[in-house]
């Protein structure tokens, strides 16, 4: 048996490729629920009632301290018991979504405590609106040191994408896998998937690098 | 709450012994690898430095669970049959080892210009000078960065449920299956990581407050 094997190969791209379609699919539905949900606990965070940001502070941390996985298991099999039926694939993008936004938090936080204390003192000091504040001062530096670390966790986000095959949502791992089982050669598909996130990493990489630049040049000049 | 404390308690805290094993064998093959790839990166030998850096790409853009799972399914092609553990281990330190790499590039690049300049300067091999001077000042600026790849390390011990390994995640899920006492379970388990992610977090900062200070006293 050869080592590897490229007909089988072309044999199975197509079907990989449709799977990698959910992988992304997944990715950025979560990611799009990690941003909004992120600047919600981030303001809770911020709030002045302790009522708000003490229960809030627990939970991003207690999400963020364990694992993707096990919190994913716990939506997929708790939810029908309370009477919520939710899709796989859809329970795994609100898991995933609602564990980076607790990460996602965090970099707004950073981002809106970043900007200088003297900034708002000018904004006030100049009699402008709270509106125009945010729109004029906080927002246009407060954005662009984000984009980094936001955009990383979306290639974080990306790359754990595959542990909804343990939910059975059939994206590009469990398809690899079970490829895999049905030809009894796993070589070719893991590999493949293994390439698909390298090509694609790399791509989404060298892309937050340009949308870096471009709202530095926006923003900041 | 008997049922709590007989069944199931007993079950879990021997999957979160499992985990503790992984995640303590874990940690010095990802050291080893953080700190060796990332002085090599440094190296003027091109082939092995070209080959350091294949391996930090390799392991930092591509899926853990892709990692994982070729190891498991696919070693076996090369007549390489490991045990789940051992796939568990190596795949948790060789990509941990990875992110670490670039931490420590971080910090060795952190180490300012002049230091480099005194010790060749000073006629010092460039060997001795990143054992004497420059990592003693790189090792107190990455341990932070190490601090949260640790707790990364601890959540991924998690995907070794996905081979068969009996940790934590694994024993949930098998007593999920049995009782369909889902929040019970999971509340648990979840609360039984938390507690492991402080004392991890705790013993890092020991060390933060002890190896930390020490070194850069001594180094500068």
């Amino acid at each position: 048996m050869d080592m590897w094997d490229w007909e089988y190969v072309w044999d199975i791209l197509p079907t990989l490729v449709l799977a990698l379609g959910i992988t992304i699919e997944v990715t950025i539905l979560a990611f799009i629920i990690a941003l909004i949900l992120g600047l919600l606990f981030a303001l809770m965070r911020r709030s002045k009632s302790l009522w708000l940001s003490l229960p809030t502070a627990g939970f991003v941390e207690a999400v963020r301290s364990t694992p993707e996985l096990i919190q994913i298991y716990f939506l997929y099999f708790a939810l029908p018991q309370y009477g919520i039926m939710m899709s796989a694939i859809m329970t795994g993008v609100l898991g995933l979504g609602v564990h980076y936004a607790c990460y996602c938090s965090e970099v707004y936080r950073a981002g809106l405590d970043g900007v200088p204390r003297g900034q708002l003192e000018a904004a006030a000091s100049l009699n402008l609106s709270t509106y125009r504040m945010y729109r004029d001062v906080i927002i246009p530096q407060a954005i662009p040191p984000m984009v980094p670390a936001l955009g990383n966790y979306l290639i974080v986000l990306f790359k754990i994408t595959p542990i909804l095959a343990a939910i059975a949502v059939v994206e590009v791992m469990r398809q690899a896998l079970n490829i895999g089982s049905h030809h009894f050669r796993y070589i070719e598909p893991i590999t493949l998937v293994g390439i698909f996130f390298l090509i694609l990493s790399l791509i989404s990489a060298a892309g937050i690098r340009y949308v870096e630049g471009w709202l530095h040049h926006k923003f900041l000049e | 709450m008997e049922q709590i404390l007989t069944e199931y308690m007993p079950a879990l805290l021997a999957g979160a012994w499992i985990t503790i094993q992984v995640t303590v064998v874990s940690i010095p093959l990802a050291l080893a690898l953080g700190f060796g790839s990332a002085v090599i990166r440094m190296s003027d030998w091109r082939t092995i430095r070209a080959l350091a850096t294949i391996y930090v790409e390799i392991f930092r853009g591509t899926s853990e669970l892709v990692q994982l799972f070729w190891l498991f399914y696919v070693l076996p092609y090369f007549g390489i049959r490991l045990e789940p553990f051992t796939v568990g281990v190596l795949t948790l330190g060789l990509n941990l080892g990875a992110y670490g790499s670039e931490v420590v590039r971080g910090a060795i690049l952190a180490v300012p210009k002049g230091q480099y300049e005194a010790t060749v300067a000073i006629n010092m091999p460039k060997w001795r000078a990143m054992r004497r001077i420059i990592l003693p000042q790189a090792i107190p600026l990455s341990i932070p960065p190490w601090g949260n790849l640790l707790i990364q390390l601890l959540k991924s011990t998690s995907l070794l449920s996905l081979i068969t390994i009996h940790e934590l995640t694994f024993e949930a899920n098998q007593l999920n299956n049995d009782t369909f006492e889902t929040t019970t379970i999971f509340s648990l388990a979840l609360l039984l990581y938390l507690i492991m992610a402080l004392v991890l977090t705790f013993c890092i900062r020991l060390v933060e407050w002890r190896f930390g200070s020490n070194m850069i006293q001594g180094g500068a």
